[in-house]
This record gives structure tokens, sequence and C-alpha cells, in this order.
């Protein structure tokens, strides 16, 4: 074969040496020049290779220096068979803390508590859940907890602790256990056995807020009280709706014979006898303030008019009418009584009785309170005489007003004191050891608070510190090597019956069976003297302590969203004050703010005035459970403590006192989220009527705005300007019934978990900037109103119509985004960052917001709130907002919705990531959601289903049949004639009284004769 | 039949010549800057750095910084935006409508009161990227592609309208404003004596030569931009007050905005003239081309603004009651006799009130007068807009809501921060710009040929302002006004 001739391109090629082989072939050759130094040292770098190392450094260094966290995401080795990501697990459980019992529903997601809800199941609380079981998925991550065992403050080994008190235990003689009411059979039991191995151990129960005096009139129990079957409901005092014994139980039956229908128009009538403006007294028909000396002259009253004797000093004709309209309700009566004085107590057990009345069940007494002052103040006079004391979730030294003395017992050396205590609070400090007991969402429990209704909690996540549940402790240093969960199932073999496993299941399962395990309590020992009224107080004025119904007995106290939700009534966060009436506060040129040396006996602490219409004269209120010193940074010094102020009166605390006030000289802002209390007669906002006009004519009640147009006065949505939405789909609304919403403030902590909602601390709710979605609007009624227009002028009778009545009745108005048809904030935003969905609702992009705020100040409902900082970084906020700064409180967050940056409007949006989940849920089954399967936060928690939500195109939804069969009765949309068409309805708050004194009352004969006029 | 006018009384006194505008003007460019200037510029400076550090403050910890809260949304920053707006538009009103008009007395007055539209329209155009949560984001509202899908710039909205309204006025008063400064850069261009003010001067003048060409499209296109301009006098203003009057807020809701808003931007615009003017005619000695009567027109026609802004307020409270709206009507009680009646009195007082005192003549042609009213005009302007925004928003629909506003000392920096900001670039023009359009001014010069020299010769001072309208020669200055 023949080659083809080569033609060679140089000199190199036809010699095809190596080294230019070599060269051939490597494609971008080598470097023209070496740059090796002179001296041909090897190692030191060329200038090429120098700046190519530089800019190599200065782009790490560059990288290094930007912020790029490691988060680590660990798969799931072996996936628990019912955990998916982005699913969330619901798992039903138990909160009790001593103060209000509620079966729950606890919402995992990825294995972490996220929320709490209501549990249907129950026949208790039925659903509806308190602000404070709402807020105590946050407790779980506060990082004031324990984080492990400890001696005196030094984190010790669990063993080393176990084996240091068992010794010590066998030696100590008398053992004291202090707790508040317990309500678990099993710990019961484990108390029981407990004192069994050691002998000579006494329960001291003690309630931080006690019902002494009603056990002690009660043979030791709670009555049964059933308010669904009172048609008439006399209260003395007792704040049932709000803090009194089971708050949520009882707004569900109150709220059955309150809501009404045109198919059912009655009510029950509720009468209230209170000196302080409580949530229970603003809700009643009759509301009389009477000072706390007059509630035993007024019990006294009515055991004269029912039982018979002396009707005693006192008397008012709205109490004969209680008295009267209790008679002839004979069975149907109820007089409950929040007086801590056992004379009192006993005579409303004698009314009850005398009525016979149906609305106590015997066979089912509460347990929730079983505290004994009298124990509990013997226990601490005698602490000297005991060698131990173990205190299992009690914090005497904070809450009760022997804690001083207690505190000073508590430093003797050869004393063995033991804390349970979640946190390194007040009692727990001084403790010798510090055993933490799990949170309950981390432990098994089992409770009855009421005789024959059990429930049961679970643990939803493990444990997150080293800490162990308290019963197991017990059990240890007993020598019961059984966990508690076996000693607890055991504990239950006997109640369920039939298949153990199979009952247990469902029982677990449901969180609440039926049976009764817990032992009768003992009743408590009724002090000598018959029944009869104290008498009256005098000198000073006379103050009332009370509870606040987000804080209660102040356990919680470290919880951000109970310190920031609003007191329904006075709409004041983060501290307590003195409340003052009206017209003392007129009287001495106070104002409200004003630091007040308040001096009770020989105890005095300073704290800011606040008006309080309602208040009765002569009188002031302050609450409890603020004033916490080692609650951790949230409760820190938030308000006074005003538990040492409290005394023993005939063997229980007395919470009714004589006070005196002195100015201090100082202010101190108070920090409400409302600061104008009336409606100035705005009838387009809310709206009231009497039972007695609902019975005459449903179709009356409402008062619909009209426009006047060529074809005469019609609707505001005839006449538009937009056109109007078409929903295919899907139309999402809301009806929410004024006459059922108690004003409680359970939706509104609701909301603030489920949409990461940050908390901004008092000066920034003094700054009127509190972030809220949903808020309760809460009106008080003036005296004057507009038909004074002509005789007293226009000015001063809007001027006079800023005030407050003296006994002001109150409305309760639920206020989020009423997502508006033709919202006005939807037009005015630049750049589209809020607009409408095709399923009617109001949607707001935050990535899209500018923060102009255009929308908010055009939003007539002033719903919408502004990121004014970026709460999550912003160290002004890593107190009150801390869960936002830290890996362990950040595990609260839902993770479906985003935590809004700074600069960003946000407002509710009707919970749209449920929304979400319902459709999808329904999608996957192929069909469409079913009313009731998508639920709002709001809607989910409220105790008296006054917020129903639904879809509108389902014409068998609930809120559907509410809108049809209202409209024209009760239903009416807020400011209905600036034509903002919203999705939700709120229904015309019907009052069971004769008079409602909100609007100017009509004047009908007046009107006719203008008509006349007119015609003529 | 022949008409013969009455003789006028000139519009620039002192019998300048041509020689003593160009020497009378350029001295404060060519000369070294003053104690004067420097103490009034160290002020000036200062609030700027109040103006900066308040900035600071706002984007670095966010709008919480300043008093704002949840039901009163806007309140300090919207006030100043729109009282600087309305400062913003004396200019073109002088400038252009004037002109159109063919109001010679303005050329003395226009350079300066259109540089103060320029700084003030700077100064108001901070407030609504301010107030922004993200101000960084604020290219948002114009509408340029974005990934958002359908969230784009949505045209409802009164914001955006604003966006363009005022970016319009700005380029437009901007270019306007500049193009009367070329032939007066080539004057100081040609007289400068160092090498910078040469270069910058010549750079800045765009290559003026002062051929007929040049001035016949200098003509026109004055012309032109002043023609584009006066609509905008109505528009900008107009669209601003629609931010409130399209909303539902009771107290904005008001058709008669628009009107109102113009006529008291202008009247407040003539007032901040009145009081740059008065100062810069005593500072730079320009007495002889502001005169007393330029000062008295001034004062007349801020008395005629103030009194359509009476009849606006008064308007507004009368349309409340005949409406028979509940709301409407509280709104304007509460204004009236609510917390803020202070304010709301405060305005009546300034705005109405003060400037009816104009019908007297002595006040008319006052100079302290003149001074101490047209700061009250803006003072009270000033809360005319605070009225307007903040009594409004802070009692609305629910009562529940209302809440009473209080600023930060954040927004009191900024506010001042913003008449700091506005002083440092008055005071940087009136050092470095031709304070006085000496193009036009000696356009309207005239003197008899008995009592001065022509173009250059030495100003002896021996000449009266007297006018004597005989034989001038044809060395005289050519009269453009045709009135002899």
């Amino acid at each position: 074969m023949q080659e083809s001739p080569k033609y060679w391109k140089g000199i190199e090629e036809l010699e095809n040496s190596p080294e230019f082989l070599h060269n051939a072939l490597s494609e971008f050759g080598a470097l023209p020049m070496k740059e090796a130094h002179p001296s041909t040292d090897d190692t030191v770098a060329p200038r090429r290779d120098f700046l190519k190392l530089m800019g190599f450094g200065l782009a790490a260094a560059t990288l290094a220096s930007c912020e790029a966290p490691v988060r680590k995401a660990i798969p799931y080795l072996n996936k628990p068979e019912e955990v998916d990501p982005g699913i969330a697990n619901f798992y039903a459980s138990t909160y009790f803390n001593g103060q209000d019992y509620n079966s729950v529903l606890v919402k995992t997601r990825e294995g972490r508590p996220i929320k709490v809800e209501g549990n249907p199941e129950s026949p208790i609380t039925r659903g509806g859940l308190s602000a404070r079981g709402q807020a105590s998925v946050l407790s779980l991550y506060d990082g004031a907890r324990l984080q492990g065992f400890a001696i005196k403050g030094q984190p010790a080994d669990k063993d080393k602790v176990d084996q240091e008190i068992r010794t010590k235990l066998a030696s100590a003689g008398r053992i004291a256990i202090v707790s508040p009411t317990i309500i678990s059979p099993s710990t019961k039991r484990a108390i029981a056995d407990f004192a069994g191995r050691f002998g000579n151990v006494e329960h001291v129960m003690y309630d931080a807020v006690s019902a002494s005096a009603l056990l002690r009139a009660n043979g030791g129990v709670v009555p049964g009280y059933d308010f669904s079957k009172a048609s008439v409901i006399v209260s003395l005092a007792a704040d049932f709706l709000g803090t009194w014994i089971s708050p949520v139980e009882y707004a569900a039956q109150y709220i059955v014979n309150r809501k009404v229908s045109s198919d059912k128009r009655t009510m029950s009538r509720h009468f209230q006898f209170e000196s302080n403006m409580s949530l229970t007294g603003s809700n009643a028909d009759v509301r009389v303030a009477v000072k706390p000396s007059q509630l035993g002259q007024v019990a006294q009253a009515i055991y004269a008019g029912i039982v018979g004797g002396g009707a005693g000093s006192y008397s008012n004709p709205e109490l004969t009418n209680a008295i009267n309209e209790l008679k002839a309700a004979g069975s149907a009566g109820l007089v409950v009584s929040g007086s801590n004085d056992a004379n009192v107590q006993a005579m409303v057990t004698a009314i009850n009785a005398a009525l016979g009345t149906a609305a106590i069940n015997a066979a089912a007494p509460s347990y929730l309170r079983q505290g004994d002052d009298q124990r509990m103040a013997n226990f601490v006079s005698g602490i000297g005489s005991y060698g131990a004391v173990i205190f299992y979730h009690a914090n005497p030294v904070y809450d009760h007003p022997m804690g001083a003395q207690l505190a000073e017992g508590l430093k003797r050396a050869n004393l063995l004191s033991i804390s349970f205590n979640d946190r390194a609070d007040e009692t727990t400090s001084l403790c010798q050891y510090q055993c933490p007991d799990h949170h309950w969402m981390e432990s098994w429990n089992d409770y009855e608070p009421k005789r024959g209704y059990l429930s049961l909690a679970q643990p939803v996540i493990t444990p997150l510190f080293k800490t162990r549940q308290a019963q197991e402790s017990l059990l240890t240093w007993a020598g019961n090597p059984n966990t508690y969960y076996n000693y607890l199932r055991n504990n239950w073999r006997g109640v369920l019956g039939g298949n153990f496993q199979a009952g247990w299941d469902k029982a677990v399962h449901d969180g609440v069976a039926m049976g009764a395990l817990l032992p009768a309590p003992a009743a408590q020992v009724a002090p000598a003297g018959q029944a009869s009224a104290p008498a009256a107080k005098t000198g000073g004025y006379e103050v009332a302590f009370y509870e606040k119904v987000g804080l209660g007995n102040g356990a919680d106290a470290n919880n951000p969203w109970l310190q920031e939700l609003p007191d329904p009534v006075s709409k004041a966060t983060w501290g307590n004050y003195v409340s003052v009436p009206q017209s003392l506060a007129k009287e001495k040129g106070w104002e409200q703010g004003d630091v007040m040396k308040v001096k009770v006996a020989n105890k005095e602490i300073e704290l800011p005035i606040l008006i309080q219409p309602g208040q009765a004269k002569g009188t002031i209120g302050i609450a409890l459970g603020y004033g916490r010193t080692k609650a951790g940074m949230v409760a820190q010094e938030v308000g006074r403590n005003a538990y040492p102020m409290l005394t023993l009166v005939n063997g229980s605390l007395s919470y009714a006192d004589v006070a005196s006030l002195e100015p201090a000289g100082s202010r101190e802002p108070l920090a409400q989220t409302q600061t104008h209390h009336t409606i100035m007669d705005r009838k387009p906002v809310v709206q009231e009527a009497t039972l007695a006009q609902y019975i005459k004519d449903p179709k009356k009640v409402t008062e619909y705005d009209k426009i006047s147009t060529p074809e005469g006065l019609e609707k505001p949505s005839k006449v538009s300007l937009w056109q109007d939405y078409e929903y295919k789909n899907h139309h999402w609304a809301m009806a929410i019934d004024l006459n059922s919403c108690i004003g409680c403030g359970s939706c509104v902590v609701g909301c603030q978990v489920e949409n990461n909602v940050p908390v901004v601390g008092k000066q920034e709710v003094i700054n009127r900037r509190e972030m809220h979605w949903l808020r309760i609007d809460r009106y008080y009624s003036s005296d004057h109103h507009k038909n004074e227009f002509e005789t007293e002028g226009k000015l001063g009778t809007y001027a006079a119509m800023e005030d407050p009545s003296d006994n002001p009745q109150v409305i309760f108005q639920p206020m989020l985004c009423q997502h508006c048809n033709h919202a006005p904030c939807e037009t005015v935003c630049p750049v589209l960052a809020t607009t409408h969905s095709t399923e009617g609702l109001n949607q707001m992009t935050y990535n899209r917001c500018v923060g102009t705020r255009y929308c908010a100040n055009n939003c007539p409902y002033k719903v919408r709130r502004f990121n004014w900082f970026s709460y999550y970084s912003n160290e002004k906020f890593e107190t009150v907002n801390g869960h936002m700064f830290t890996d362990l409180g950040r595990m609260v967050l839902n993770p479906d919705v985003m935590v809004r940056a700074r600069g960003v409007i946000e407002k509710c949006s009707f919970c749209v990531q449920r929304i979400q989940l319902g459709k999808l849920e329904a999608k996957k089954q192929k069909r469409r959601p079913v009313d009731g399967e998508v639920v709002t936060a709001c809607a989910q928690s409220c105790p008296t289903q006054a917020i129903v939500f639904g879809d509108l195109k389902d014409p068998n939804s609930r809120v559907a049949q509410i809108w049809r069969r209202e409209d024209g009765e009760r239903a009416f949309k807020v400011l209905d004639a600036i034509n903002t068409q919203p999705n939700i309805t709120y229904l015309t708050k019907i009052r069971n009284s004769k008079t409602s004194n909100f609007f100017a009352p009509e004047k009908e004969e007046k009107h006719a004769a203008k008509a006349e006029h007119h015609n003529a | 039949m022949q008409h013969v006018s009455p003789v006028r009384i000139p519009l620039v006194t002192g019998g300048k010549t041509y020689h003593d505008v160009t020497q009378d003007v350029c001295r404060q460019v060519e000369a070294k800057p003053n104690v004067r200037w420097m103490a009034a510029l160290a002020v000036a400076l200062f609030f700027l750095g109040v103006f900066i550090y308040s900035v600071y403050r706002t984007l670095w910890y966010g709008i919480g910084e300043w008093g704002l809260n949840k039901t009163v949304d806007w309140a300090w920053d919207i006030t100043n935006f729109v009282w600087w707006v309305g400062i913003g538009h004396a200019g073109t009103l002088i400038s252009a409508v004037l002109l159109l008009f063919r109001q010679k007395w303005r050329t003395s007055i226009n350079r300066a009161a259109e540089a103060m539209t320029i700084f003030a329209v700077i100064c108001a155009a901070m407030f609504p990227v301010l107030h922004m949560g993200r101000p960084w984001l604020a290219f948002w509202v114009l509408p340029l592609q974005n990934t958002y899908g359908s969230l784009w710039a949505n045209f409802n909205s009164p914001l955006l309208w604003d966006v363009f309204a005022i970016s319009t006025y700005f380029s437009v008063s901007l270019v306007f404003w500049y193009t009367g400064l070329i032939p007066d850069f080539a004057t100081i261009r040609d007289r400068a004596k160092g090498p910078i003010a040469r270069r910058a001067y010549a750079l800045l003048s765009f290559g003026w030569k002062g051929g007929a060409k040049h001035w016949s499209r200098y003509e026109t296109v004055s012309l032109i931009l002043a023609g584009v301009s006066t609509p905008l006098v109505l528009s900008v203003h107009t669209i601003v007050s629609m931010d409130f009057a399209t909303s539902v807020v009771p107290g904005w809701h008001t058709t008669i905005f628009p009107p109102y808003f113009v006529a008291g931007a202008i009247f407040s615009g003539f007032a901040m003239v009145l009081t740059l003017m008065l100062i810069t005619r005593v500072v730079f000695k320009l007495e002889d081309y502001i005169t007393l009567e330029h000062i008295a027109l001034m004062n007349k026609i801020m008395m005629i603004t103030g009194s359509i802004v009476g009849v606006a307020y008064i308007t507004e409270f009368f349309i409340a009651w005949y409406s028979q709206v509940e709301f409407e009507q509280y709104a304007f009680i509460n204004r009236a006799t609510g917390p803020y009646w202070w304010a709301y009195w405060s305005m009546m007082t300034c705005n109405v009130i003060s400037p009816q005192l104009v019908w007297i003549r002595r006040i008319r042609y006052s100079i302290p007068a003149t001074f101490v009213l047209s700061i009250i005009v803006n003072i009270g302007m000033w809360f005319e807009r605070f009225v307007i925004i903040v009594t409004s928003l802070h009692r609305d629909y629910l009562p529940s809501s209302w809440a009473m506003f209080s600023p930060s000392i954040i927004d009191i920096g900024i506010y001042v921060g913003t008449i700091g900001l506005f002083f440092t670039l008055f005071l940087l023009f009136a050092k470095f710009f031709p304070v006085i359009n000496m193009a036009e001014v000696k356009s309207i010069l005239k003197y008899g040929v008995d009592n001065g020299p022509t173009y250059g010769g030495p100003n002896t001072g021996a000449q009266q302002s007297t006018y004597r309208p005989t034989g001038a020669p044809a060395s005289a200055p050519v009269n453009y006004n045709k009135h002899d």
C-alpha cells in the first residue's frame, strides 16, 4: 500500500522529535514563558499562581463570611408508620393545670406539637378550649423550663438525686406533698403508694384561687352544675364564663339556652351580682353592681325569698325580680356563688336545694377544686414539724398569702425539700432538689374532672429535656420499678370492662372514656356557726381580688400569648392594675394610669389605676396572678403580686377585704388594645335588641342601611361601581352570632397560634401596634344617645356619648378581616399585593407587599396589621417574642404559615392553609369537602360555637343555612352602607332584659306623627 | 383711532443696564462664598445630618421607629409629602402659566421659584419611598417585567397614579428649569476666570453660542415646555388628592379634593417662594430685581388661593351636613372639636384668616409682614395636611379602633431633615447657579437714551429710573414689552 505524500509544515514536524509530538498533542500548550524566580528556587510561587491564590483566597473568604448556616435535615432511618412529613397528626390528650380542664387534640407536625384544639368527643368541654389551653403548647417550648435534675440549682445526676432523696426520705419523719387540685386517679394512687411506703405522708391540696367554702357547703365536691338546664341563673360574683371552676364547660352549657332563632324565641335569664366587671357580668341580662360585703346580704335575701327567714338589709328592685323569677322558675332556677365564704355558700346550697334545681347533677359532681385552705394554712404554719416537703406543680411561695412564711420555713437545713415544678420558680428555687416533671405533652396521665367522666393524656413528643414524670419519681422513691404508663394502664383495668386492650385503645384514641376511678374526696370540715350573712365591712374601699381570663392564677404567667391576650372587659394587657369606679375617679380627680399605693392591712403594693365602668361604687378590683419574679423572662416583674394581701377568714381565703388608696405621685401607662369604649350610637357597626322585640317580630330587630336610588330605597349592594365576582366552586364565608359570643378570647389565642402571629410586648401595645389578626371589640353602653341632639346639641351629645354608663351593658364583637367582595384594600394597593381569590377570600401576598399601608388606612374595619419591626430578629422583642428567636421556641411555629418579614402587611387569611388542606383531602377522595371539614382556628376553638365557617356554595352547610335563615332577621353586615359586601355576617345580639341601652330608644309615636305630617 | 397706554412702572428698578444685570447676578457666582452663606450652609448641613440619621434608623429598624400605629398608618410621612409637593407647585405655575399669560414680572423670580420646585419635589419624593415598609422594593411600583405572574402594577391604585404624576412633573420641571439656565451658564462661562469654572460651566451650557437660531429654539422650547407644564400644575395635586378622595375613609372621601388641593398647593407654593425670595433678595442684594411690586402681586395670589382653600374647608362641612351621613358628619365634628381641635384651628387661623390681612395695602407692601405671613401660611398648610390625614384616620368607622397619633423623634427628625436637605440644595444652587434669569430679565429692561449708556458701559449711578418714552435710538435695547 502506498502512502500518500506527506507535507511537513516545519522542520520540527519533519524531524518528529518526541518533544514536538508532546507539544503537538497538547491543545493549549505550555505557557510561553517560564516565570520562575531567577534564583530557580522552585518553592517560590510564580506571580500568576500568587494572583490565582489570592483571588481564590479572597473569594473563599468572602463566601465564608456570608451567612450560610448549616441546617441538618436528617431523614428517618426507620420512618414511624403514622408520621408523614408535611401531614399533621392529631392525638387526643387532656390539659389540666389545676385551673381549668380541657379535653384536647394536640396537632403535631413531624413529631412536634404545634397547636392544641378542643376535643369534640368530650362530653364536658364539647370541642371548646380555653385561651390558656390554646396557649399551653408554647409552655412546652418555654426556655425557662428546667432541663434536668438538680441539687440546689446545680445540675445533678438523676440516680444520685434518687439515692440521696430515698435515704433522706427514709429518715424524714413527717412528709408533706403539696399540690394544687389533682384530678388524676392514677396520680392520687401513686401518692397513696408513696405514702404507704414511707408512712406519715400528708397530701395537702390547695388552690391558688380557692373554692374551699363551696366545697365545704357541698360535701367536698363542686356541685355538678349544668347551666343548660337552667332558665334563670343568678350568679353572686361567680365568673363562671371566664375564670370560675370550669369556664369552658359552663360556657358550652350556658349558651344552649342563650342561642335564639325565629323558631326558638326563648332565652335563659341571667342575673349577676358582683363588684368587679367580670366576663360573666358583662354577658348578664341584668347586672347589679354590689360591694363584696353585700354579696352575703344578697344571698340572704334570696335565701329569705326562696327558703324563708329574715331578708337582711340590702334591697334592690332587680334583686326582687331575681327572687321572683327564681321562684317562678322552680327547678329551672340556679344560684351560683363565687364567694369563698362558707356561710354564703351554705345559703346558696340551701337555695338550690329548696328550688330543687335540675341544673345540678348530683350524680356527677365536679372534682376540679379540692383545695382546703385551712389545711394548707396549717401546713405552712406548722412547716417546722415536717421533715420533708414535696411540691407537685405547686408554687405557694408565690401564690399563697403565707408564701413569705413558707419561704422562711424552707430555709431550714434539715428540711428535705423537693420540687417537681417545671421551672425554678419562686418555690422551686428555694428547694434542695429540683426534679422537674415532664410537660403534659410529654407524659401519660389520666383525669376525672367529674365523677364518671374519665380522660387521658398521652405523650405527643419525646421528652425534650432530661426530666422525669413526677408520678414515676414518686414510684421510684417508693421502690416501685414500674413505669407510670404501665401503672396507669393497670389502674384502668377495672373501669373499661370487656376487652381491655380494645377499650384502652379506644380511650387513648378518643381521649375520653366513661367510668369512675377517683375516690370521693373527703368532706371538708365546716366551721362552727350557723348560716348567716357576714356583717358589712366599713372604712376605706372594699377590694375584690379576681383572676384574669387569660392568665388565671398566674401559673402560666411566662406565656407571652396569655400576657398579651387582652382582658375581655378592660382590654388591658401586660400587667395588673387597680380598677376603680368612674365616679370615684371623677370625685378624686384621678386619671387612668395614675399609680396608687394600695394598702390592705399591713401589705402595700403600687399599681396604676384603670377606670372601670361597672365597678361597684366604693369598691376596687385587683387581679391576682401577676408580679412573678422567677417564672421566666416574659413574666418577670409584669404587674404586682397581690396574693400576699389575701387573708384567711373562718378557714377559707377571703378574696375581699378593705383597702386604702393613696396616689403615689407617679404614672404608669396601661397597655390597652382598645381605648375608646362606647359605640357612639353607630348601628351600622353593631346591633342589639331585646328579647321582647325579637319575640314580637324577628324581622324588626335589625336595622338595614338603604340607599336612595331612582327606583326607591335599595340595598347598598344594588348600587355598585364594580362588577361582582363569580364564584364557581367555593365561596367561603362566616357567620358570627353576637348572642353566642361571650368574649372569652379563646379564638384570639387560637388564631395567634395557628398563624404565627408575633407578640409585641407592653410598649408596643401602648403604641397601639398589637398584631392580633382577630380581636374582640368590646363596647359599653352610654347614658347619652343621638336623641339628645335636638336638646343638648350635637357637639355636646357626641362628647357625652364617649363616656360609658356607670354600670353599662356590654357587647362583644369578634372583628377580623371581613373578606369583602368589594374590598377597599384591594383597589388601592399599588403592587397588587392584596387580591381577591376565586373562592371569595381576600388574600395577602406577603412577598409582593412593599408596605405602603394604604390598604390598612382604607380598611374600614381596621383589621390589617403592619410589621413595624422585624419581630423575629429585632432584639427589642427577644423577651416577649422569644419563641421566634430560639431553635427550641421556633418548634411551635406552624410550618404551613410563613413568619412575616418586616415591612409587610398581614391579616386574617380565613386560615387559608386549613382550607387548602380540606380541599386536598376531599380531592384525594374525589369528593367535595363536607361541611365542618374545613374550619378556621377561631371557629374551632370557640367554646360556644359563636363562629361558624363554611362554604356558601354548599346549600346545606351550616353557614349557608344561617345566612339564608337569618337574612332579614338578625343577619347584618358591618358597615353595610359602604358596600364592601363582607363575607362575614353578624347576627344581632338579643338581650333578655327590659331595655337595650346601646341605642336611643325608638320614639314610635313621634315617628308616626312625623310620617302623618309628611303625608299631610 | 389709537389707544395710548398709560406709562407703566418698570419691572426692574434702579436703572439697571444689561451689564449691571450681568454683574449683579454673576457676582454671587464668581465671588468667594461669604460668611453668611457659609453659616447658612452649615446649619442646613446639620439638618441634613439629622435627616440622614433618621433615615438610617428608619431603614435599619423599620417604620416602627415612627409614631404610626394600627389605626393611623400614615401621618407625618404623607403630611410632609403633600406639603412638599404643594410647595413645589409655585415654580411651575410662575414659569409656565405666567409665561403663557405673558406676565413679564415673573422673569426675575422664575429661576429661583423653579429651583425651589425641583428641590421641593426631591424632598417630597423622599417620603413615598421612605414610608414604605420595604423601600428597597420601591421599584415594584413601576410597571416593569417581573416574575410574579399576574401580580403587576395595579392601575386602579391612586398611589400608582402618584408615581406617574410626580415623576412626570419632576422631569418636566427639571428640563424646563435647565433649559432656562443654559444661556446664563454660557454667560458665566464666558466670564469665568478659573479653569475649573470655565470647563464646568462650558459643560453645563451645552455649547451655547447665543446665535439667533439658538435663541429661536430656546424660545420655542420654553413655550412648548410651558404648554406641557401647565396641565401638570393642575394634574399633580389633583392626583395627589385622589390618594384620599378615592378612599372610603370619612374625611378623605370627598369630590372637592382636586380643586381644593390645587388651590392649596399654589397657596403654599407662593408662600414658600415669598419666604425664599425675601431672604435671597436681601442676602444677594437683588432688591432692584425683586421689587415691592413683585411682593405685592404674590401676596395677592396668596390671598386669593387662601380664600379658595377657605371656601373649600367650609364646603366640606356643608357637604357633611347635607349628605346626612353619620360617619362623615362625625369626622368633621371631630376635626373641629375632637382631640385634635388645636390642629384644625391652627390650620383655619393660618390659612384662612391670616392671608386676609393682605387686603390692607400697608401689609401687602411690607416686607416683614409678608415674611411672617408666608411662614404662617406654610405652617398652616402643613397643618392642613396633618388635619386631613390624621384626624380622619384616628377616628373612622369602628370606635374600637380609635387611637391617637403622636410623632416620634424620628418622625420629627425626618421632617426637619428634609428642610435641611432643601436648604442645602437651595444654598448650593444660590451660590453656583445664577439665581435670576439674566437673559430674560434683560429682555424687560428699558431706559431712556438720556440716562444711560448702552451695552457694557459703566453704571455711574447717575441715572434715574423714571421712564422717558421719547425717541429711543437704534442702539437702545429692543423692548419686547410692546405697550408703547
